[in-house]
């Protein structure tokens, strides 16, 4: 069920959610949270398909906030979604003109699910994520570096701006690679990993990460070599006693980890969808110690290759 | 600077922090013993399918069907693809399936055929060397419990069954573990003579599901509930797992074994041993396993089991808006069966916490409709200061975790019933519930279990120890009904026999309609 509310105010849409909550009565699930996505026009569709779909593991109530221009008289257009077109959840898309514009958090406000938490997500580019009203709202900030021109540049932004309870879904990308690592030295020969090479597209913020990540770990050199803009994460070799341990996924699809005296393994290793690494992003309402040190302390550890 | 150190137990990329990373099993095959059957084709494969596809198997994962089918490994991939692409909970991508089938192998023989053994330890020695499996292999003994010795003696003969250093074998095996305590000992002295106690896992699919897990985090996690978890707040305690289908397809298994047998020795009395433990030091096996077998030592049943017990059979009548026969006239079944397909029996709980509280559970087929839920009855307020008309809608508070299906918790209690003027107080309940939109997502209770077993988690598997004590508990039962001669009949779709319905009447309560 969708409602229009052309030029409205957020009075009328918290007494319009009241009614639908309890006119579908059965519909009104538990809501864990309030999710906030601050988008513009160009990518509101698919955040909000996005986090429907990431909300069924996580019943919330999303508000899409999508800036229009800021020129001309302020204006507040919603939509408010319920049943099988929010996936269970409850949707609002606010649309925000003129001077409302700049008082999103203003206009959330009112309408944040009581006594649960709030998680800002930016599909898109963003500045200052933790001092801005909504990152002041939400106690979890979820960034997307590979959404903007220049993806290391972001993140070595949202180093520079940290705080607790930020995270960026380029980390989320690199949990799959995380896990079949740490497997792999969680089992014989027992021996530490001397150097590491991760090697991904420049453009590749998943790939800084992971690096970041196994240098504080494993307390070694890592260096970050460079392939094409659009390969995303494409190798990782782990360098011990007796032999190296490697990952490999040249086609962005199907990886094959290899280790010394035993069979190549092929596995499959495609990049999760946006839903996928929004969900699990979802999954974490403190603040990710993990991340942190990857990037805050990891980034400085690595070394980057000049070829 | 020197590197991290790593040795066993101890691997810097993890971190008690990271919740994000995931847990995958080491590299592992897996032998799956009776995989044409029911279960295989609708649980095990597909759930197999969505660890694969979630990225919890390990590279090189292999699985290997032993059966008596005439298939090569392409009709064998064939049939899993079939089973996977009907039941499985994620969606269908080759990429997954590219690299699942690739180690897929089968093994045609006998359980008696030292040959086809011989021939499985050669097809798992080599996809070590293809694929490095890395000698470490779990068996599923999807299959009856009278194929196990022979099963495992082969498995012994053939080597399958010794695990090297640094390697591992286990044995994973399904309910009815024995059919009373003789034959649970016997069973499990088959199984254990061939592995070690730690590498067998004994499945009840009830303890994977979210609910049941959810009902530590309930007790344990809260302070809101466990204060007057007890005997002081707790009138009576009812545990129903209620079926609506008949014994379709399973005489063979059921005539001779029946509902207490069946579903009240083994998912009945778990979750009587969740609800009603201690609170464990820790989430820990063996912590976890040390309340559960306490409090089932601690379990008693009344002196006078006439008294206490129930049983029926279903006879012919509408079940809903579908006409059924009954348990006698079901194929495959002998019409002179005293097997019973309802069993109630009240139990009493010998701790402190739950002196005087007992604990009715209920099981059957055919029942009005299908549900599994543990019900915690509490006692009416000492003194209510309203009048006696103002009261008489209100019943007893309770807290209803059900376990399937619409998996969720509700709390009912009494409220104000709108309007000036009189007073009056009814009964309304306050809703939790994982919702028919969320579930989809969360994992299968088999596929939690798979995955535990891979990993060597054991928590959520029972022990020999406590599969024991349930007998000790249902032998008396058993043997009491034996010298009953028939059930009491019922009519299918309704909610049991009458004796059932007098079991509590007797107490003064009444069964839950849940």
């Amino acid at each position: 069920m969708i409602t229009e509310l052309p030029d409205t105010t957020t009075k009328d849409i918290s007494k319009l959610l009241v009614r639908l909550r309890s006119e579908t009565g059965a519909m009104a699930l538990g809501r864990v949270m309030t999710l906030i996505i601050v988008v513009d026009e160009g990518g509101a569709d698919d955040a909000v398909e996005a986090a429907i779909h990431a909300s069924r593991q996580h019943p919330s109530r999303i508000i899409a906030l999508v800036a229009g221009s800021g020129r001309g008289a302020s204006r507040l257009d919603a939509q408010v979604r319920l049943g099988t077109e929010a996936g269970g959840s409850e949707v609002v898309v606010l649309r925000l003109y003129g001077e409302l514009t700049k008082h999103g958090a203003s206009v959330v406000t009112p309408l944040l699910a009581a006594d649960s938490p709030i998680v800002a997500w930016w599909p898109g580019p963003a500045d200052d994520v933790a001092t801005s009203p909504i990152g002041q709202l939400a106690s979890r900030r979820i960034t997307d570096a590979s959404q903007g021109g220049n993806p290391r540049k972001a993140l070595h932004r949202r180093r520079a701006e940290y705080a607790a309870g930020d995270t960026d879904m380029a980390w989320a990308r690199a949990t799959r690679w995380r896990g079949l690592l740490a497997t792999a030295l969680d089992l014989p020969p027992y021996e530490p990993v001397t150097s590491v090479t991760v090697t991904g597209a420049t453009d590749s913020a998943s790939t800084d990460l992971l690096a970041g990540w196994l240098a504080v770990r494993l307390r070694c050199p890592v260096r970050r070599a460079r392939s094409a803009p659009g390969t995303g994460l494409v190798h990782v070799r782990m360098e011990r006693k007796s032999g190296p341990i490697e990952l490999d996924r040249p086609d962005r699809r199907t990886g094959t980890l290899t280790q010394p005296g035993q069979p190549d393994r092929r596995l499959d290793l495609v990049r999760p969808g946006t839903a996928q690494s929004l969900a699990e992003e979802l999954s974490r309402l403190g603040a990710d110690e993990v991340y942190r040190e990857a990037l805050v302390k990891g980034l400085p550890l690595v070394t980057n290759a000049r070829n | 600077m020197s590197p991290a150190r790593i040795s066993r137990g101890t691997n810097p990329l993890r971190d008690p922090d990271d919740l994000r990373l995931p847990k995958i099993a080491g590299p592992c095959a897996v032998v799956m013993f009776g995989v044409t059957g029911d279960l295989a084709r609708k649980k095990l494969l597909p759930a197999i399918y969505d660890l694969a596809g979630r990225g919890l198997l390990p590279p090189g994962f292999s699985l290997v069907g032993f059966g008596r089918r005439d298939w090569d490994d392409a009709q064998f991939a064939q049939t899993v693809r079939e089973a996977v692409e009907a039941g499985a909970r994620t969606t269908f991508r080759e990429d997954v399936w590219r690299n699942l089938s690739d180690g897929l192998r089968f093994v045609q023989g006998e359980f008696d055929d030292d040959a086809a053994f011989d021939k499985l330890a050669a097809t798992l020695r080599a996809l070590d060397e293809e694929r490095g499996t890395g000698g470490n292999a779990a068996f599923y003994l999807s299959i009856p419990p009278d194929a196990f010795e022979p099963v495992c003696a082969q498995l012994d003969r053939s080597g399958l069954a010794t695990q090297e250093q640094d390697s591992w074998r286990r044995v994973i095996i399904e309910k009815p573990f024995g059919h009373d305590l003789a034959s649970a000992r016997e069973l499990n002295q088959t199984v254990e003579h061939v592995f070690g106690a730690d590498s067998i896992f004994r499945i009840d699919h009830y303890l994977g599901k979210e609910t049941v897990q959810n009902l530590l985090a309930l007790r344990f996690a809260n302070q809101l509930f466990e204060p007057v978890w007890n005997s002081h707040y707790v009138d009576h305690v009812q545990i129903t797992m209620a079926e609506d289908i008949g014994i379709a397809g399973r005489a063979g298994y059921y005539d001779g074994i029946g509902a207490a047998r069946d579903v009240i020795q083994n998912h009945l009395l778990q979750l009587l041993a969740l609800t009603a433990m201690e609170q464990p030091n820790s989430f820990g096996a063996d912590e976890l396993r040390a309340e559960k077998e306490k409090v089932l030592a601690a379990v008693r049943l009344p002196e006078d089991l006439a008294k206490a017990t129930a049983r029926g059979q279903y006879t012919a009548g509408w079940q809903g808006s579908e006409k059924v026969t009954g348990f006698l006239q079901e194929d495959g079944i002998d019409p002179g069966s005293t097997t019973e397909t309802y069993a109630a029996v009240k139990l009493e709980v010998y701790t402190r916490r739950w002196a005087g509280v007992p604990f009715y559970l209920r099981t059957g087929k055919r029942l009005g409709k299908r549900v599994t839920e543990i019900a915690v009855i509490f006692r009416r307020a000492p003194h209510l200061p309203f009048t006696d008309t103002a009261t008489e809608e209100l019943g007893q508070n309770a807290i209803v975790i059900r376990v399937q299906p619409d998996e969720g918790t509700t709390l009912r209690f009494g409220s104000k019933v709108p309007g000036a003027g009189t007073m009056q107080v009814r009964d309304v309940t306050m809703d939790f519930s994982y919702g028919s939109a969320f579930t989809e997502s969360s994992p299968e209770a088999y596929e939690r279990l798979i995955l535990d077993v891979l990993l060597g988690d054991p928590p959520l598997f029972p022990r020999h120890r406590e599969v024991e004590l349930s007998w000790r508990i249902l032998d008396r039962v058993e043997r009491f009904w034996a010298r009953k001669g028939r059930p009491e009949g019922y009519e299918a779709g309704t909610w049991g026999p009458r004796s059932a319905a007098e079991l509590l009447a007797r107490d003064r309560r009444e069964w839950r309609l849940p």
